[in-house]
């Protein structure tokens, strides 16, 4: 008999007023019992919406009946069909707008916490003792993997399984992209993605940091002298923007990107760390996405009172609910409908003093659907602060186009490629924000396996 | 992991280390800019290329002992590690169409300013160089400079060598002598860029000057490095490091640079205290 209860299983959670002060994980996971109460709403029905939900199409009733009959490690192996990141997925991915948007026992109360059930199958699985996986037969062919991000490693791992000698180019020190320089640990241990990589390395993926492919290398010399016999792009949507108001390069003006990468990536916010990160007493967060509501839960880790500044009402916020929760419940402030003008310096002082805001109502659906934000002639307002972090989305880092012959990107600079990640310039294969522009893990993933796919068919076809 | 395969000590305070690290060696060109990391915990500190052997594979950069990060690299010895080098980054000097030059650098500054001048002397123009150091004791690659450029001027702010006083006052001399330079080109600390700037406008010569902003990740990612350009935000990871001097705003600049200075003095302090407890 499925569990009727109208309500999800709450996630266990640091207190607020105790996490806001720590990088510890703030979702603490469901216990066994928990995810056996919530995998018994499932009703494991015939249309099964929640796996058209899904970017990957994991087939989430199956995983969920494996946990009911307490099988975890056959339910991770039913999510590992299509995801290689499970631990991250279940801890990243935007649910309510995904898999559990279209769950049936969303109709009358909540869905079904499929991304808790994710997670827990994860956890279970990685708190295991696994064997070492066994290096594949080689096929003999070479893949250069352009980025250690999520669509990257997934490409790799996908590559490495079927035979080939797949070496990784991380720009950074670090592998993991995104996943390591942007979201905090807080969010995602980066314990989860070091495992991951580590787990790459037993199939004998190489993966090379330090090396900027455009700089370095480029991608002619690695289908060239180096002897790859595909390159795959996963360097992602790295070039934050700026509003390109008056003040904005003040000091005090951050890009989300600058201090995330300080914190996540350098470790800033350790004691006796060598990377500086300014400890601001008020910040403005401007954004409304994943990464603002990281940015501003950091700021407020650092000790800053904290403001996010969203031209958009709430419902238009395109941070996951359960960020904007936590966010909220840590005591960050919303200043919602309202959008910076100017950024305003103290008097004969060149560092942030104040933001200057102008009012905004919505007005007819723009493009993206969403209302337009029309400004409030008249409504102009300052809001005290001596730090302001932009965090207004990114877009793919020109480095690779600009030094690859026969490349094509669309006008956002987009790398072009088809559904399979061909690009327009033969053995090279692109995916991920690379491609679309920020976008989330699990689109980034996807595109990974197919591209992966796709090289196997053309490399498999010669 | 990447080893010093020679380190030497151009003067009490600064070093020239040899890094081998064959990738960047083939691409380096002056005017480009690696990063370095000292150790694990270490912070990403750019320096501008000072020389580079595609043979060997090794890149050489100059460092001054400033905070707690250069302290640091100070401590790895010849043959020692280091944790991260990345790298060649940034745009070239253009070098282009340039017959006759005036390269303008000060104190450490002049160890990116050198191969410049190599770079120019090695392609056939005509190069002047106005080197600038507070004093005798601290002057650097006088003999390097000397064989890369045909006419040379040694400044020193306390006249204890060559002729007294601050580059502009050197470089005004040669602008009066020479109305046909192609490029000024200054390097040095932003202040000293802001008056060679200053002086080369009322002259009407184009000049470049090389912006070294904080940045982490040298790639565009962080948007750190932002530098206002004829009233253009530019980054100069990636638009740069060498941007018109003219448009540069330069009190900007020099405020930004200024954002972690407390943060730096503390830690240098921690760091010299930790390797005085170290010798004793």
């Amino acid at each position: 008999m499925p569990n009727m209860k109208m309500t999800k299983n709450p996630m266990p959670s640091q207190e607020p007023d105790v996490r806001n002060k720590n990088y510890e994980e703030v979702a603490l996971g469901y216990t066994t019992e928990m995810a056996l109460d919530e995998a018994a709403r499932c009703l494991n029905c015939k249309n099964r919406p929640c796996v058209g939900g899904c970017p990957v199409n994991i087939r989430i009733p199956d995983f969920i009946a494996k946990i009911v009959a307490q099988d975890f490690e056959g339910a991770y192996d039913i999510i590992s069909e299509d995801s290689a990141l499970p631990a991250v997925c279940g801890r990243v991915c935007p649910q309510e707008s995904q898999c559990e948007k279209f769950c049936v026992r969303g109709i009358k109360g909540e869905p079904v916490g499929i991304g808790r059930l994710e997670r827990f199958v994860a956890d279970y699985h990685n708190s295991k003792e696994q064997p070492a996986k066994s290096k594949p037969e080689p096929n003999g062919k070479k893949v250069a993997v352009i980025g250690s991000g999520p669509s990257g490693l997934t490409c790799a791992g996908e590559l490495a399984r079927k035979g080939y000698e797949v070496t990784i180019f991380e720009a950074l020190h670090t592998a993991g992209g995104v996943l390591v320089y942007g979201i905090p640990e807080f969010r995602l241990p980066k314990s989860i993605v070091r495992k991951e990589i580590d787990g790459l390395k037993e199939l004998g993926v190489k993966v090379e940091t330090n090396m900027v492919i455009g700089k370095t290398l480029s991608v002619d010399e690695l289908l060239g002298e180096f002897g790859f016999d595909a390159v795959y792009i996963g360097s992602g949507a790295g070039l934050p923007q700026f509003m390109h108001i008056p003040g904005e390069n003040l000091r005090g003006v951050y890009s989300a990107n600058e201090i995330l990468t300080r914190i996540n990536l350098m470790g800033a916010w350790r004691d006796g760390a060598d990377t500086p990160i300014a400890h601001a007493k008020s910040t403005i967060v401007v954004g409304g996405g994943n990464v603002a509501m990281d940015a501003a839960r950091c700021a407020k880790r650092l000790g800053s009172d904290v403001t996010i500044v969203y031209r958009r009402s709430e419902a238009e916020l395109p941070a996951r609910r359960e960020e904007v929760e936590h966010a909220k419940e840590e005591g960050i402030k919303f200043s919602l409908l309202c959008n910076p003008v100017e950024i305003l310096p103290g008097e004969g002082s060149r560092s942030v003093a104040s933001v200057k805001c102008i009012r905004m109502e919505l007005g007819e659906p723009d493009a993206s659907g969403r209302r337009r934000p029309v400004e409030i002639p008249g409504s102009e307002f300052e809001i005290e602060a001596d730090c302001v972090i932009m965090a207004l989305g990114t877009s793919p880092n020109p480095l690779i186009k600009s030094t690859t012959e026969g490349l094509e990107v669309n006008r956002r600079g987009g790398i072009v490629a088809d559904e399979e990640g061909r690009s327009s310039k033969a053995r090279v294969y692109a995916g991920g924000d690379a491609v679309t522009g920020s976008a989330t893990v699990i689109l980034a993933m996807g595109a990974g396996k197919a591209a992966a796919k796709a090289i196997d068919k053309d490399l498999s076809a010669e | 992991m990447y080893k010093i395969v020679t380190r030497r000590p151009l003067n009490p305070a600064v070093t020239m280390i040899e890094v081998e690290a064959p990738y960047v060696a083939r691409k380096a060109q002056p005017g480009q800019f690696i990063i370095l990391r000292v150790d694990e915990n270490g912070e990403r500190i750019p320096f501008t290329i000072s020389d580079s052997d595609p043979v060997k594979g090794t890149v050489s950069v100059i460092f001054q002992v400033v905070g707690a990060s250069t302290e640091k690299l100070n401590h790895v010895p010849e043959g020692g590690y280091i944790h991260d080098f990345v790298g060649p980054l940034g745009r070239p000097t253009e070098t282009e169409g340039i017959k006759k030059v005036c390269i303008v650098g000060g104190g450490v500054g002049n160890a990116i300013a050198y191969p410049v001048a190599k770079k120019f002397h090695e392609l056939g123009a005509e190069v002047h160089c106005v080197i600038g150091f507070k004093t005798k004791d601290i002057i650097i690659l006088e003999e390097e400079f000397a064989a890369a450029s045909d006419r040379l001027v040694i400044m020193t702010d306390d006249g204890s060598y060559g002729l007294h006083g601050n580059v502009t006052v050197g470089l005004e001399q040669l602008l009066q002598e020479n109305d046909d330079y192609d490029e000024v080109i200054t390097i040095g600390p932003m202040i000293m860029m802001k008056f060679v700037s200053l002086m080369t406008k009322k002259y009407g010569v184009k000049t470049v000057a090389s912006m070294a902003p904080i940045m982490i990740d040298g790639t565009g990612m962080c948007g750190g490095c932002r530098v206002s350009v004829g009233g253009e935000t530019k980054f100069a990871c990636v638009d740069g490091p060498e941007f018109d001097g003219h448009l540069i705003d330069y009190d900007e600049a020099m405020d930004r640079s200024r954002t972690y200075f407390d943060f730096e003095r503390k830690a240098y302090d921690d760091a010299c205290n930790l390797f005085k407890m170290e010798v004793k």
